[in-house]
Parts: C-alpha cells; sequence; structure tokens
C-alpha cells in the first residue's frame, strides 16, 4: 500500500473548526515521506442528513463524494463517523441502484480512518512523535463498534515517546454526541457526557483524546464549560507532535 | 423538537436524571448485566450461537404462519384452546369471554409484557375481576400504582427504602428496609392470592411448535404456582414467541436468560402444554393460549422491521444502552422502553406519536453488540427516522418537522458547490464574532443551537479553514493533478 497516494478526506467540522487536526495529518504524511492531496471540490460526507433522517439529501453529498474520491488510490480521514458513513451507509444508500452500489463499494473499500491506515495499511506503530504528559483515550461509537477499531489508536499512543497512557473507565460508552441529537435532547446529551467526563477525570490525564473530532468537541464543550483543565487532543495532533511540548 | 406531538420525552428525561436513585440503580445496572451480558457473550465457548438463534428466529418469522398452525394444533392435541387475537381488544374479549364462563373473581398474574401492551389489567377490573400481579417487582409497581421502568427489572427506579415505605403503607407492616423481610411480607401475601385466585394470566417467554407447550422463565417461581394453582391459565402470547423445534427452542431459551440475567439458565424454566389429563394430574382445568398479533403481521411484512420481531426480550439493550442508563424507563411512555422499545413502540402504536423515541438516541450501536440475537437496532431507528424526514404513505407517516426538511434541503444545496460552501463559511465566520466569549468559545446561542450551549462551550469557525489554509500552503506544488480533478468534476 505504501507508495500510492493518499486522498485527504477532511471531516467538515475539522475543515471549519478544527483545522490544526487536518494541518496534523498532512505533516505526519510529510515527515512519512507519503504523498498526499487534498481534493478541494469536498465538503460534507452528508452525515448529518443521514443520522436524522434525510437520506434523499445525504445521497446528493453521497454522489458528489463518490464523483469526487472515485478515482483517488487511498482516502484517508481523521474521523471514524465519517468513514463509517461511506463504507456502510453509502451502500445503504444506494441499494435500488446497482450501478451507484457498485461505485459506493469501491470507494468504500479504499476509505480508511487514518489511525487504521497507518497501523493497518503501513503497518506503522512508532511514527517518531513525542508528548510529555499523561493521555487517556475516548473510542467514538462508530469508530469502535462500526468499523472495529480500537487497538490502532492504541498502539500509536504507546509509541509515543514520553507520552503515559491510561485507560479510562468505559471509554467505549458514548459521550452523549450523536449529531443533531446533542441538541435535540440537550439534558440527556449533558448527562451522558458527564458520564464520561468523570471517568476522564478519574485517570487523573492531562489530555483526553480520540479519533472523532464530533465526539472530543462534545467533551470539550462540557469541559470548558465546567473549568475543568484537561485539554482535548485529537490524535493526529498528538502524533505530528515531535517536540514534546503540550501544544 | 417534542412540542410537535405532545411528547414529553425531554421533559421524563429531565426528571429521570435528577433522581439520585434512579441514576444510582441505573448506572448499577449498566455496571453489571450490561457490561455483564457482553462478557458472557465474549466467553461463550459456542461462538455460533448467537447467529445459529438469530437464523432461526428469521427462519421461523418467515413461516410464521405454518409453524404457529403446527403449534396450534400441538397445543389442541394436548386438551388446550388456542385463539389467535387479531387486536389486543380481541385477546381481551377472549379472555373476558372465558373468565366470565368460570365465574372468575380473581386472577393472579405472572409476569407479561404483552398483557401491559394490550392493558388487559384494565379490562378486567372493569368487569368487576380483581388482578393481582405475582412477580415481585409487578406486585410493588401495583401497589405503589406506578408504573414498570424496565423489561425485566420493573423496579429499578425504586430502592429499599421506598419499597420498605411502601409496604408499611399499603400493607401495615412494621417499618423495615431489609430486603429478606420485605421479601418474606410479599411472599406470605402472594400466596394468600395465589391459593384463592380462580385465574392465573401469564405471557410466554417462548413457545415451541414441534412440541406444542409453552415456556416461561423466572426466578422467583411465582409464575409456576399461577400456570399451576388456579383452575384456569390463559397463556397471552406475542405471535413472534415461536420456535419450530425443541432444539431451536432451547438455545433461544439460553439465550435470553443469559442476555436477561447472565444465567446460563434461569432458577425456574416452566413447560405448560395444556390441562391437567389422566397421567398428569398437575396443572390447571382449563388451557388457553391466545396468541396475539395486535400489529406485529405488519412489521413482519416490513423486511426493515422483520429483525424487530427476532427480539427475544431479555433487556440486555437497556442495560447497555447509555441513553436508558440516564432517563430510566418512564420517558418512554411505552410498555417497551430502551432500544429494543424505541424501535417497536413506534411500529407499534404510531411512528408520528413516538417520534422522540425514533429521533432521541445517539445510535452509538451498543444495543447492537450487546443484542444476543445481534438485531441491528440503530439501523431500524435510522430507517424510522427516513420515514419521519420525508413521510411515509405504507406507515400512514406525516412529515414530522417540516422546518427542519427545510433546513436539511440547503444544506444540500450549500453542500453540493465547493464554492458556496466556503462563502456560506466565511459567512458564519463573520456573523458569529458577537458570540465569541474571553475563552474564545460560543457560549450563548438561541433556537436549537442553544441545545448545546446552554451546557457546553462551542469553538468558533476557524481563522481560516482547513481548505483556506491548503490554497495558501500546500496547494501549489500539488497543483496539477488539482487542475485535472477540478476539470473533472467541478460543479
Amino acid at each position: 500500500m505504501a507508495g500510492e497516494k493518499v486522498s485527504l478526506f477532511i471531516q467538515c467540522l475539522v475543515d471549519s473548526m478544527f483545522p490544526e487536526t487536518a494541518e496534523a495529518m498532512v505533516a505526519i504524511f510529510q515527515r512519512l515521506d507519503i504523498p498526499f492531496d487534498y481534493p478541494t471540490q469536498q465538503t460534507c460526507c452528508g452525515q448529518p442528513a443521514f443520522n436524522s433522517g434525510y437520506r434523499r439529501d445525504a445521497a446528493v453529498a453521497a454522489k458528489r463524494f463518490i464523483e469526487i474520491f472515485e478515482n483517488e488510490d487511498i482516502i484517508v480521514c481523521p474521523s471514524g463517523s465519517c468513514v463509517h458513513m461511506v463504507r456502510h451507509h453509502y451502500p445503504e444508500l444506494f441499494s435500488d441502484d446497482p450501478e451507484m452500489l457498485a461505485r459506493a463499494q469501491a470507494v468504500g473499500k479504499k476509505t480508511f480512518e487514518f489511525t487504521q491506515y497507518l497501523v493497518d495499511e503501513l503497518h506503522l506503530a512508532d511514527i517518531g512523535a513525542e508528548f510529555n504528559g499523561s493521555v487517556t483515550y475516548h473510542d467514538s461509537c462508530h469508530l469502535t463498534r462500526g468499523l472495529n477499531i480500537n487497538s490502532q489508536p492504541r498502539t500509536l499512543l504507546r509509541h509515543i515517546n514520553g507520552l503515559e497512557f491510561i485507560e479510562m473507565k468505559n471509554s467505549d460508552t458514548c459521550c452523549g454526541f450523536g449529531g443533531t441529537f446533542a441538541m435535540g435532547y440537550p439534558d440527556i446529551s449533558t448527562a451522558m457526557v458527564d458520564d464520561k467526563i468523570e471517568n476522564i477525570l478519574a485517570t487523573g490525564a492531562d489530555v483526553v483524546t480520540g479519533c472523532d473530532i464530533s465526539c472530543l468537541m462534545n467533551i470539550q464543550g462540557r469541559l470548558k464549560r465546567r473549568g475543568e483543565k484537561v485539554e482535548v487532543i485529537h490524535i493526529a495532533e498528538l502524533l505530528a507532535n515531535t517536540s514534546g511540548g503540550q501544544s | 423538537m417534542s412540542q410537535k406531538t405532545g411528547s414529553t420525552y425531554n421533559q421524563d428525561a429531565k426528571k429521570a436524571i435528577d433522581s439520585p436513585t434512579l441514576q444510582k440503580n441505573l448506572h448499577n445496572l449498566y455496571e453489571r448485566f450490561g457490561k455483564g451480558a457482553m462478557q458472557v457473550w465474549e466467553e461463550l465457548e459456542d461462538q455460533g450461537m448467537r447467529d445459529r438463534v438469530k437464523e432461526s428466529r428469521m427462519r421461523t418469522l418467515a413461516h410464521l404462519d405454518i409453524v404457529l398452525a403446527e403449534l396450534a394444533e400441538n397445543v389442541r392435541k394436548r386438551g388446550g384452546k388456542v385463539y389467535f387475537a387479531q387486536s389486543g381488544q380481541d385477546a381481551i374479549d377472549y379472555t373476558i369471554d372465558v373468565a366470565r364462563k368460570n365465574k372468575v373473581r380473581k386472577v393472579v398474574k405472572g409476569k407479561s409484557m404483552i398483557s401491559m401492551e394490550i392493558e388487559i389489567d384494565q379490562a378486567l377490573a372493569a368487569d368487576g375481576i380483581e388482578v393481582i400481579e405475582t412477580d415481585l417487582g409487578e406486585y410493588i409497581i401495583q401497589l405503589a400504582d406506578d408504573r414498570p421502568s424496565h423489561i425485566i427489572a420493573p423496579c429499578i427506579h425504586m430502592d429499599r427504602n421506598d419499597i420498605g415505605q411502601l409496604f408499611t403503607e399499603k400493607l401495615g407492616i412494621e417499618p423495615t428496609t431489609d430486603p429478606e423481610k420485605l421479601t418474606m411480607v410479599a411472599r406470605k401475601e402472594l400466596r394468600q392470592e395465589l391459593l384463592t385466585a380462580d385465574m392465573g394470566i401469564t405471557g410466554c417467554n417462548l413457545a415451541c411448535a414441534e412440541t406444542g407447550q409453552i415456556s416461561i422463565v423466572s426466578n422467583e417461581g411465582n409464575i409456576r404456582m399461577v400456570t399451576t394453582m388456579p383452575r384456569v391459565h390463559v397463556a397471552l402470547m406475542g405471535m413472534e414467541r415461536v420456535t419450530a423445534t425443541m432444539d431451536e427452542h432451547r438455545e433461544t431459551i439460553q439465550l435470553l436468560t443469559m442476555g436477561a440475567a447472565l444465567q446460563k439458565l434461569s432458577t425456574y424454566v416452566s413447560f405448560t402444554g395444556g390441562p391437567r389429563g389422566k397421567d398428569d394430574p398437575d396443572g390447571p382445568e382449563e388451557f388457553h393460549l391466545v396468541i396475539i398479533d395486535n400489529g406485529r403481521s405488519k412489521i413482519l411484512e416490513d423486511s426493515d422491521f422483520r429483525e424487530s420481531l427476532a427480539c427475544i426480550r431479555c433487556g440486555a439493550c437497556l442495560n447497555i444502552c447509555p441513553v436508558y442508563g440516564k432517563i430510566g424507563g418512564h420517558a418512554y411512555n411505552s410498555t417497551y422502553p430502551g432500544p429494543i422499545g424505541a424501535v417497536i413502540t413506534p411500529l407499534l402504536d404510531g411512528i408520528n406519536k413516538h417520534a422522540d423515541l425514533c429521533k432521541g438516541e445517539t445510535l452509538c450501536g451498543a444495543c447492537l453488540d450487546v443484542c444476543p440475537v445481534r438485531n441491528d437496532l440503530p439501523r431500524m431507528l435510522s430507517a424510522l427516522r427516513y420515514k419521519l424526514a420525508y413521510g411515509d404513505n405504507h406507515w400512514n407517516v406525516r412529515q414530522h418537522n417540516v422546518a427542519e426538511s427545510y433546513v436539511y434541503a440547503a444544506w444540500q444545496r450549500a453542500i453540493s458547490h465547493s464554492s458556496a460552501y466556503r462563502r456560506m463559511i466565511k459567512t458564519v465566520r463573520l456573523l458569529q464574532k458577537p458570540f465569541i466569549g474571553k475563552n474564545r468559545m460560543i457560549q450563548r446561542m438561541t433556537g436549537l443551537a442553544a441545545g448545546w450551549t446552554d451546557s457546553r462551550d462551542l469553538p468558533p469557525i476557524a481563522k481560516r479553514t482547513f481548505a483556506e489554509i491548503w490554497d495558501e500552503k500546500y496547494a501549489k506544488p500539488q497543483q496539477q493533478t488539482q487542475e485535472i480533478r477540478e476539470e473533472k468534476t467541478d460543479d
């Protein structure tokens, strides 16, 4: 697989609110000497619409995504839920259209979550990162249950020089984000993220990390509102860090 | 979201979140039974068992008419009576008819979800018949004039202090919070009721067509007395709760007790196949099996939702669900709470009416993993949302939220043109300025967005998006390939 050009599939939230995560990915690919590109026509994979039931609108986004990405070698994304959308829900959207279904499946096969790509495809574990601090990890739902990605990020974290990895209790319990759920059902969502935060705080870690910016945004938003000191950093940024300092 | 349907999901959820007793009990339920079930599946020696049972459940559903006909024939052979009830009301009418013919004045009940679904207790009471629940949890709920909040553990929202107080109030006992003492009090009361009842009503965990019998699992033993001590036994059965063969039956029951209570088998598994006979002196004089449709045929014929009928009602999905784990059962406002309830309640009782159950989860997938038969409940929730998004004639669904549909239509147009999309982000970046607080976060918004900012900060749109950074910093060396692509896909 190595040597093929990576096409960056940058989740809309990362693009607009957390560009540093995408830049971290770029830095890592540069460091690893992996050719990459960013198809600038990309916008959103359609997941918000799909999860809210608006499949016809989501299908428009899906078709567009397929057209933009289908001629790429490898598609890598810093978000488990977006990869899950492409791999698992695109085929559902086109289940009645054999031609589109085949194209969706073909794109799905070459779409990888970032840590999955590094560990499973490139067989990397130590990518020369350094971080002086303790870190705990949140397993996001679609990543761990949908894509079965849980050892890959841990492998990478454990190989970061200077990083002390601490598992939190119930790391794979949902943080309560759930897309528009967080706004439509705020009390439930907040109670869920508070549980998550209790488990994060119990580790005493300096940083909580994960592979999905949407969950991290939820956790960070609540941590800040509560005035907690724990930092929230996407795993790509930890992996891009070669100086060991905390951001 | 909830104003449209008059649903109280959010309000009831809030109440539950504010109850320390409930939160403690739900937390323990999650830790012990939710995670416990996951561990049971991990350690299961026979890793093919769950898929095998799922396959047999789906096969049985595909031939349900034939399997049920065989079940009925075999029950009748043994002297039992079988009645197919189209609706809940049909089942009630039949049961009341049996009660009247037998001059029944008191009914004892085994724990039964379908009896709640069709609301038979109220109908019996209206006919002047006394109804006593004999499952300890259900008995407590009945005494408290409350509603169950879990399909296996109905009074999970109460603790021993609540129950002690209730028993003192209703049964006049000396105040105590000792579980053993309280159980003995209930046992004494219930024994008296069982000895004087004329009819027993139970549900049916699972029937077996090959043998013509129903099975009921329990850990208390009261259900067995309900089926044998009164003169008449009426078993109410959801029409999907049947296996074709005894082999399938055995495995399915095992998965049920493992999923429900981490037990390889429950303390009691009662096989009931008919009235007492010449060589079988135990049991009731009459045995009636009421096989109830009440909306299940419609689910059965829809390939999107048929899978939900494979459910064996173990309740594991409730125990693992992080949403149920916060809001408990009452917020679902249904006989069936939790993830399975969120799927079948709308299907049985109206998708619009229960829109909040379709939308009020995070689709985290924990219920799929814990389900003994791997029912894909998140997929079905998503399918229900699809119906709410645009309306659906077959299920008689009207569009749930017209304003929301316009938002997604606008979103779709925006994301379809990258230039327009980028302009939109720039506009939001300008508009957000007054909202950005001292910590560089947005802390107060209005409307639906307040749902976020009432309890959480929101990061603003970045000074420069990645797309902008890319154009400035990285695009040049890759321009050639970029141009080719733009020619191909530009919109």
